[in-house]
């Protein structure tokens, strides 16, 4: 470990790094000629951009997309968080999946994969903060299922990682607690009582339905990133850990006290077998694995101190340990992993679990700079490496591991400013497209016109088809996006309007003459109708305390006609879009008169496009009781 | 000779045969557009499209554009399009079979003066078609609702041709069914020339 500096150095580095000028860069680095540049991001008005971008919103709880090259926004796709604009988590649908919670933290979407690269079917994200899983489906960009809280789980980082043939997303644990969650133990018991925990999520291959699969019960580290494999290393998926010290209290200290953490191998179907032959145990709902009890399924390899992220190379080969703390990254061989597993090349164990000989295992230690986070890959063999504390990107080849490590690193280029996650199209797949990789940076420090305190993160734009890397654009974006996806655009097929056909909800109407509001007691109930520029009914009398429940549909079938209905006073906005009906439920405790309109601009009528809805006073009921007015 | 000699001239196989398969063209014909109208506007580049058929009227994107040039029209007061309004999409299908019909007479009776009668008849169809058509674009624009959001002049739509209409630009033209029905037309006049000039040989004295 001679290479390894102690932590005071690195925080003397943290400290240096960011009082580098931005033309600061070594190797390769270089601003690309202005015209250049404008020329290759240029998407002219009317036409496409190449590529879709799926940015995670980190505790926004949404998703962002976005076109490449030209980076500009083009929507937001609420996830975890109620999102007005498109009156998600308002109507009834939403408000279940959303479960009561408003908030969520997205950090590391998902495309589904079919032979390990992207169908193009499903988008999977996960929720770090409630322990959460979100699939979105790529057909309407909606979210349609979100599973969780995941039993025994806590902190949901460690995910959505998906195995070759979207068979299972992978989740893992950040926090450890005394499962089933609920349980209480006290921190002085954390190392015994305090479990961390794997889950495998199985998803349905007709319909991207998701369940939970199986759990895997692991010591008490904080579990950090994955990456599933590929051709040889296909049944596994690598987690990346800190804070194997099973320390609590403060932890950047108490959980940097040793050379090296881990690096988790998993082997995902010999779990699902386990589970399937009834092995482990039943906790929470969730049959647990033991690794103890599951030989050849878990084991350790050591990597050094705090590592993040934890990649495979595109053929499945190598895995690439970001050490985080280091000034470089690990490269593992994958065949001398399964070699040292058979051949019993162990150094210890942890509750059971074979450690790995790390000097076994390693066939590089590449030197890509400081605070090495997250690797991605190109199609011409090249490793793309972000360096948080040296607010770089590395690049430098995948071999060959000869011992000359240091000569692979071919480029390096400074990003503004201190870069978590960098994506490259396909860069989580068996191909690649070596052309863009946008590096995510968790700083933006002023590089835009001045909003105030609160400031967006930057994310740029980089050329990397030559031998170097050019830097070619910067947009900025809300916070916070963490990892990313990058597609091309004519692998997605979304469709334009929800067709009548198969809108098969028995609320549907499709005709004013068909809108009707019925009464069950306190239950008012209506079908409204709305189409350019009305609504039908537009005249809706309840009684105050009766519950009312309001199914309506968008009868548009053409491109873009939205349709909104909010009611003034009442907290409450859906947008329709074309087909589509949602149902709002509430109860009318207000008396009075509360008009109701067309939120989402849809015509030269749109202003007309309005009704009231009249809350009678129950008998005795004082009407000045109501402050809010309109 | 006499008119009704040239009546009963029998025709001959060739021509027999060419009135029996242009009789396919009118079977054809139900298949494809009669006429169709585009609308292009800044907001519709891809155009709002309409195709009448013989029987129905088929919106253009799937279906969904006859409701759209629905919605578009209410607000001048327009009357909602829809096939049941059609009158021509209930007895044009009923006189193509006739057509038919009287092209088997003709196939097996071969009398020159079948040949006749398809022709006379099928041309009054086709004049008078295109009348109701043109009478009934005049109705649409013209018997608009009073209480419309936005009053307009009555106007008559495009019938044949491009006509700015507001923000539109608006394209009449007859699609693929009209030109199979025109080429039945056609067959019938080729028949009745060659087979004039077939009989004049015939019968003039050599």
């Amino acid at each position: 470990m001679k290479r390894h500096l102690p932590v005071a150095a690195m925080l003397i580095a943290v400290a240096c790094a960011p009082s580098k000028g931005p033309q600061g860069g070594t190797g390769g680095a270089r601003l690309a000629d202005a015209r250049e540049a404008a020329q290759r991001t240029y998407v002219e008005p009317g036409k496409l951009d190449e590529f879709y971008l799926f940015y995670s919103g980190g505790h926004s709880g949404q998703v962002y997309v976005a076109g490449v090259p030209s980076m500009r926004h083009i929507a937001t796709i609420p996830v975890f968080a109620p999102y007005p604009a498109t009156g998600y988590g308002f109507d009834e649908e939403s408000k279940a999946m959303l479960g009561g919670y408003t908030w969520g933290d997205v950090h590391h979407p998902a495309l589904s994969k079919t032979n390990g690269d992207y169908d193009g079917r499903w988008l999977f994200v996960n929720d770090n903060a409630n322990n959460r899983v979100a699939r979105i489906d790529l057909r309407d960009f909606k979210t349609h299922q979100i599973l969780g809280p995941i039993a025994n789980s806590s902190g949901n980082h460690g995910s959505a990682f998906l195995t070759e043939n979207s068979e299972y997303a992978l989740v893992a644990s950040r926090f450890s607690i005394p499962i089933p969650r609920g349980t209480y133990a006290p921190l002085s018991k954390y190392a015994t009582d305090y479990h961390g925990v794997f889950t495998g999520i199985k998803i349905d291959s007709a319909t991207g339905t998701m369940s939970i699969g199986w759990q895997i019960e692991t010591p008490p580290f904080d579990w950090d990133l994955a990456a599933t494999g590929r051709d040889v290393s296909k049944d596994w998926v690598v987690w990346s850990s800190y804070n194997t010290e099973r320390a609590t209290g403060r932890l950047e200290v108490t959980a940097s006290q040793r050379d090296r953490d881990y690096i988790a191998f998993v082997n995902w179907k010999k779990a699902a077998a386990a589970a399937a032959e009834g092995k482990g145990k039943v906790i929470g709902g969730v049959r647990v694995l033991n690794p103890r009890e599951v030989p050849g399924m878990m084991f350790l390899v050591p990597l050094a101190k705090s590592p993040h992220g934890a990649d495979f190379s595109p053929d499945g080969r190598y895995v690439i340990g970001g050490g985080k703390l280091a000034p470089y990254v690990t490269v593992f061989d994958f065949q001398k992993f399964l070699t040292a597993t058979t051949s019993n090349d162990t150094i210890g164990s942890e509750d059971g679990i074979p450690v790995l000989r790390y000097e076994s295992i390693r066939v590089a230690e590449v030197p890509v700079g400081l605070g090495p986070l997250h690797t991605q890959f190109d199609d011409q063999g090249y490793a793309y490496t972000s360096l948080f504390v040296e607010s770089a990107i590395a690049k430098w080849k995948l071999g060959p591991f000869d011992g000359h490590d240091s000569a692979l690193v071919v480029a390096k280029i400074p990003v503004h400013f201190s870069v978590g996650h960098l994506v490259v199209a396909h860069g989580d797949t068996r191909h690649p497209v070596g052309k863009y990789l946008i590096s995510m940076n968790k700083l933006s420090k002023g590089r835009h016109l001045d909003v105030g305190p609160s400031q967006p993160e930057s994310s740029e734009l980089i050329d990397i088809t030559g031998s170097g890397m050019t830097m070619l654009y910067e947009a900025f974006t809300e916070p916070e996006p963490h990892f990313a996806q990058l597609v091309r655009a004519d692998l997605l097929h979304p469709i334009e309007v929800y067709p009548k056909a198969e809108n098969h909800n028995p609320n549907a109407i499709w005709a004013a003459s068909d809108a009707k509001i019925s009464r069950r007691g306190n239950i008012v109930e209506a079908k409204v109708f709305s189409i350019r520029s009305y609504f039908a009914p537009n005249e809706i009398e309840v009684q105050q305390g009766d519950s009312v429940i309001l199914h309506v549909t968008n009868a548009e079938q053409e491109r873009d006609m939205l349709h909104g209905f909010g009611i003034a006073s009442y907290n409450i906005n859906v947008v329709m879009d074309p087909g589509e009906t949602k149902t709002i439920a509430f109860r009318a405790t207000k008396p009075g008169v509360y008009p109701f309109y067309c939120t989402n601009f849809c015509s030269a009528m749109h202003q007309e496009m309005q009704g009231y809805l009249l809350v009678k006073p129950r008998a005795g009921a004082t009407v000045a009781t109501n402050g809010g007015g309109n | 000779m006499s008119l009704v000699g040239w009546l009963g001239q029998v025709l001959s196989r060739r021509a027999r045969f060419a009135v029996l398969g242009a009789g396919v063209l009118l079977i054809l014909a139900l298949f494809f557009p009669l006429w169709k109208i585009t609308m292009f506007a800044n907001q519709f580049p891809e155009g709002l499209r309409l195709s009448i058929y013989a029987h129905q009227l088929v919106g253009g994107n799937g279906g969904t554009d006859l409701q759209g040039i629905n919605i578009l029209n209410h607000y001048i007061g327009m009357r909602e399009l829809q096939a049941e309004d059609f009158l021509e999409m209930k007895f044009i299908p009923f006189v193509l079979g006739i057509f038919l019909l009287l092209g088997l007479r003709t196939a097996v009776f071969a009398r020159f003066g079948n040949v006749v009668d398809l022709t006379v008849l099928f041309v009054y169809f086709a004049v008078f078609s295109f009348g109701t058509f043109a009478f009934r674009m005049y109705t649409y624009g013209h018997h608009l609702n009073p209480e419309a959001p936005i009053k307009v002049p009555g106007f008559t739509p495009p019938v044949f041709g491009h006509q700015h209409i507001a923000n539109f630009d608006v394209y009449s033209y007859p699609g693929p069914g009209t030109f199979l029905l025109g080429a039945f037309g056609v067959a019938l006049i080729v028949v009745l020339f060659f087979e004039t000039r077939r009989i004049r040989r015939a019968t003039t004295p050599a």
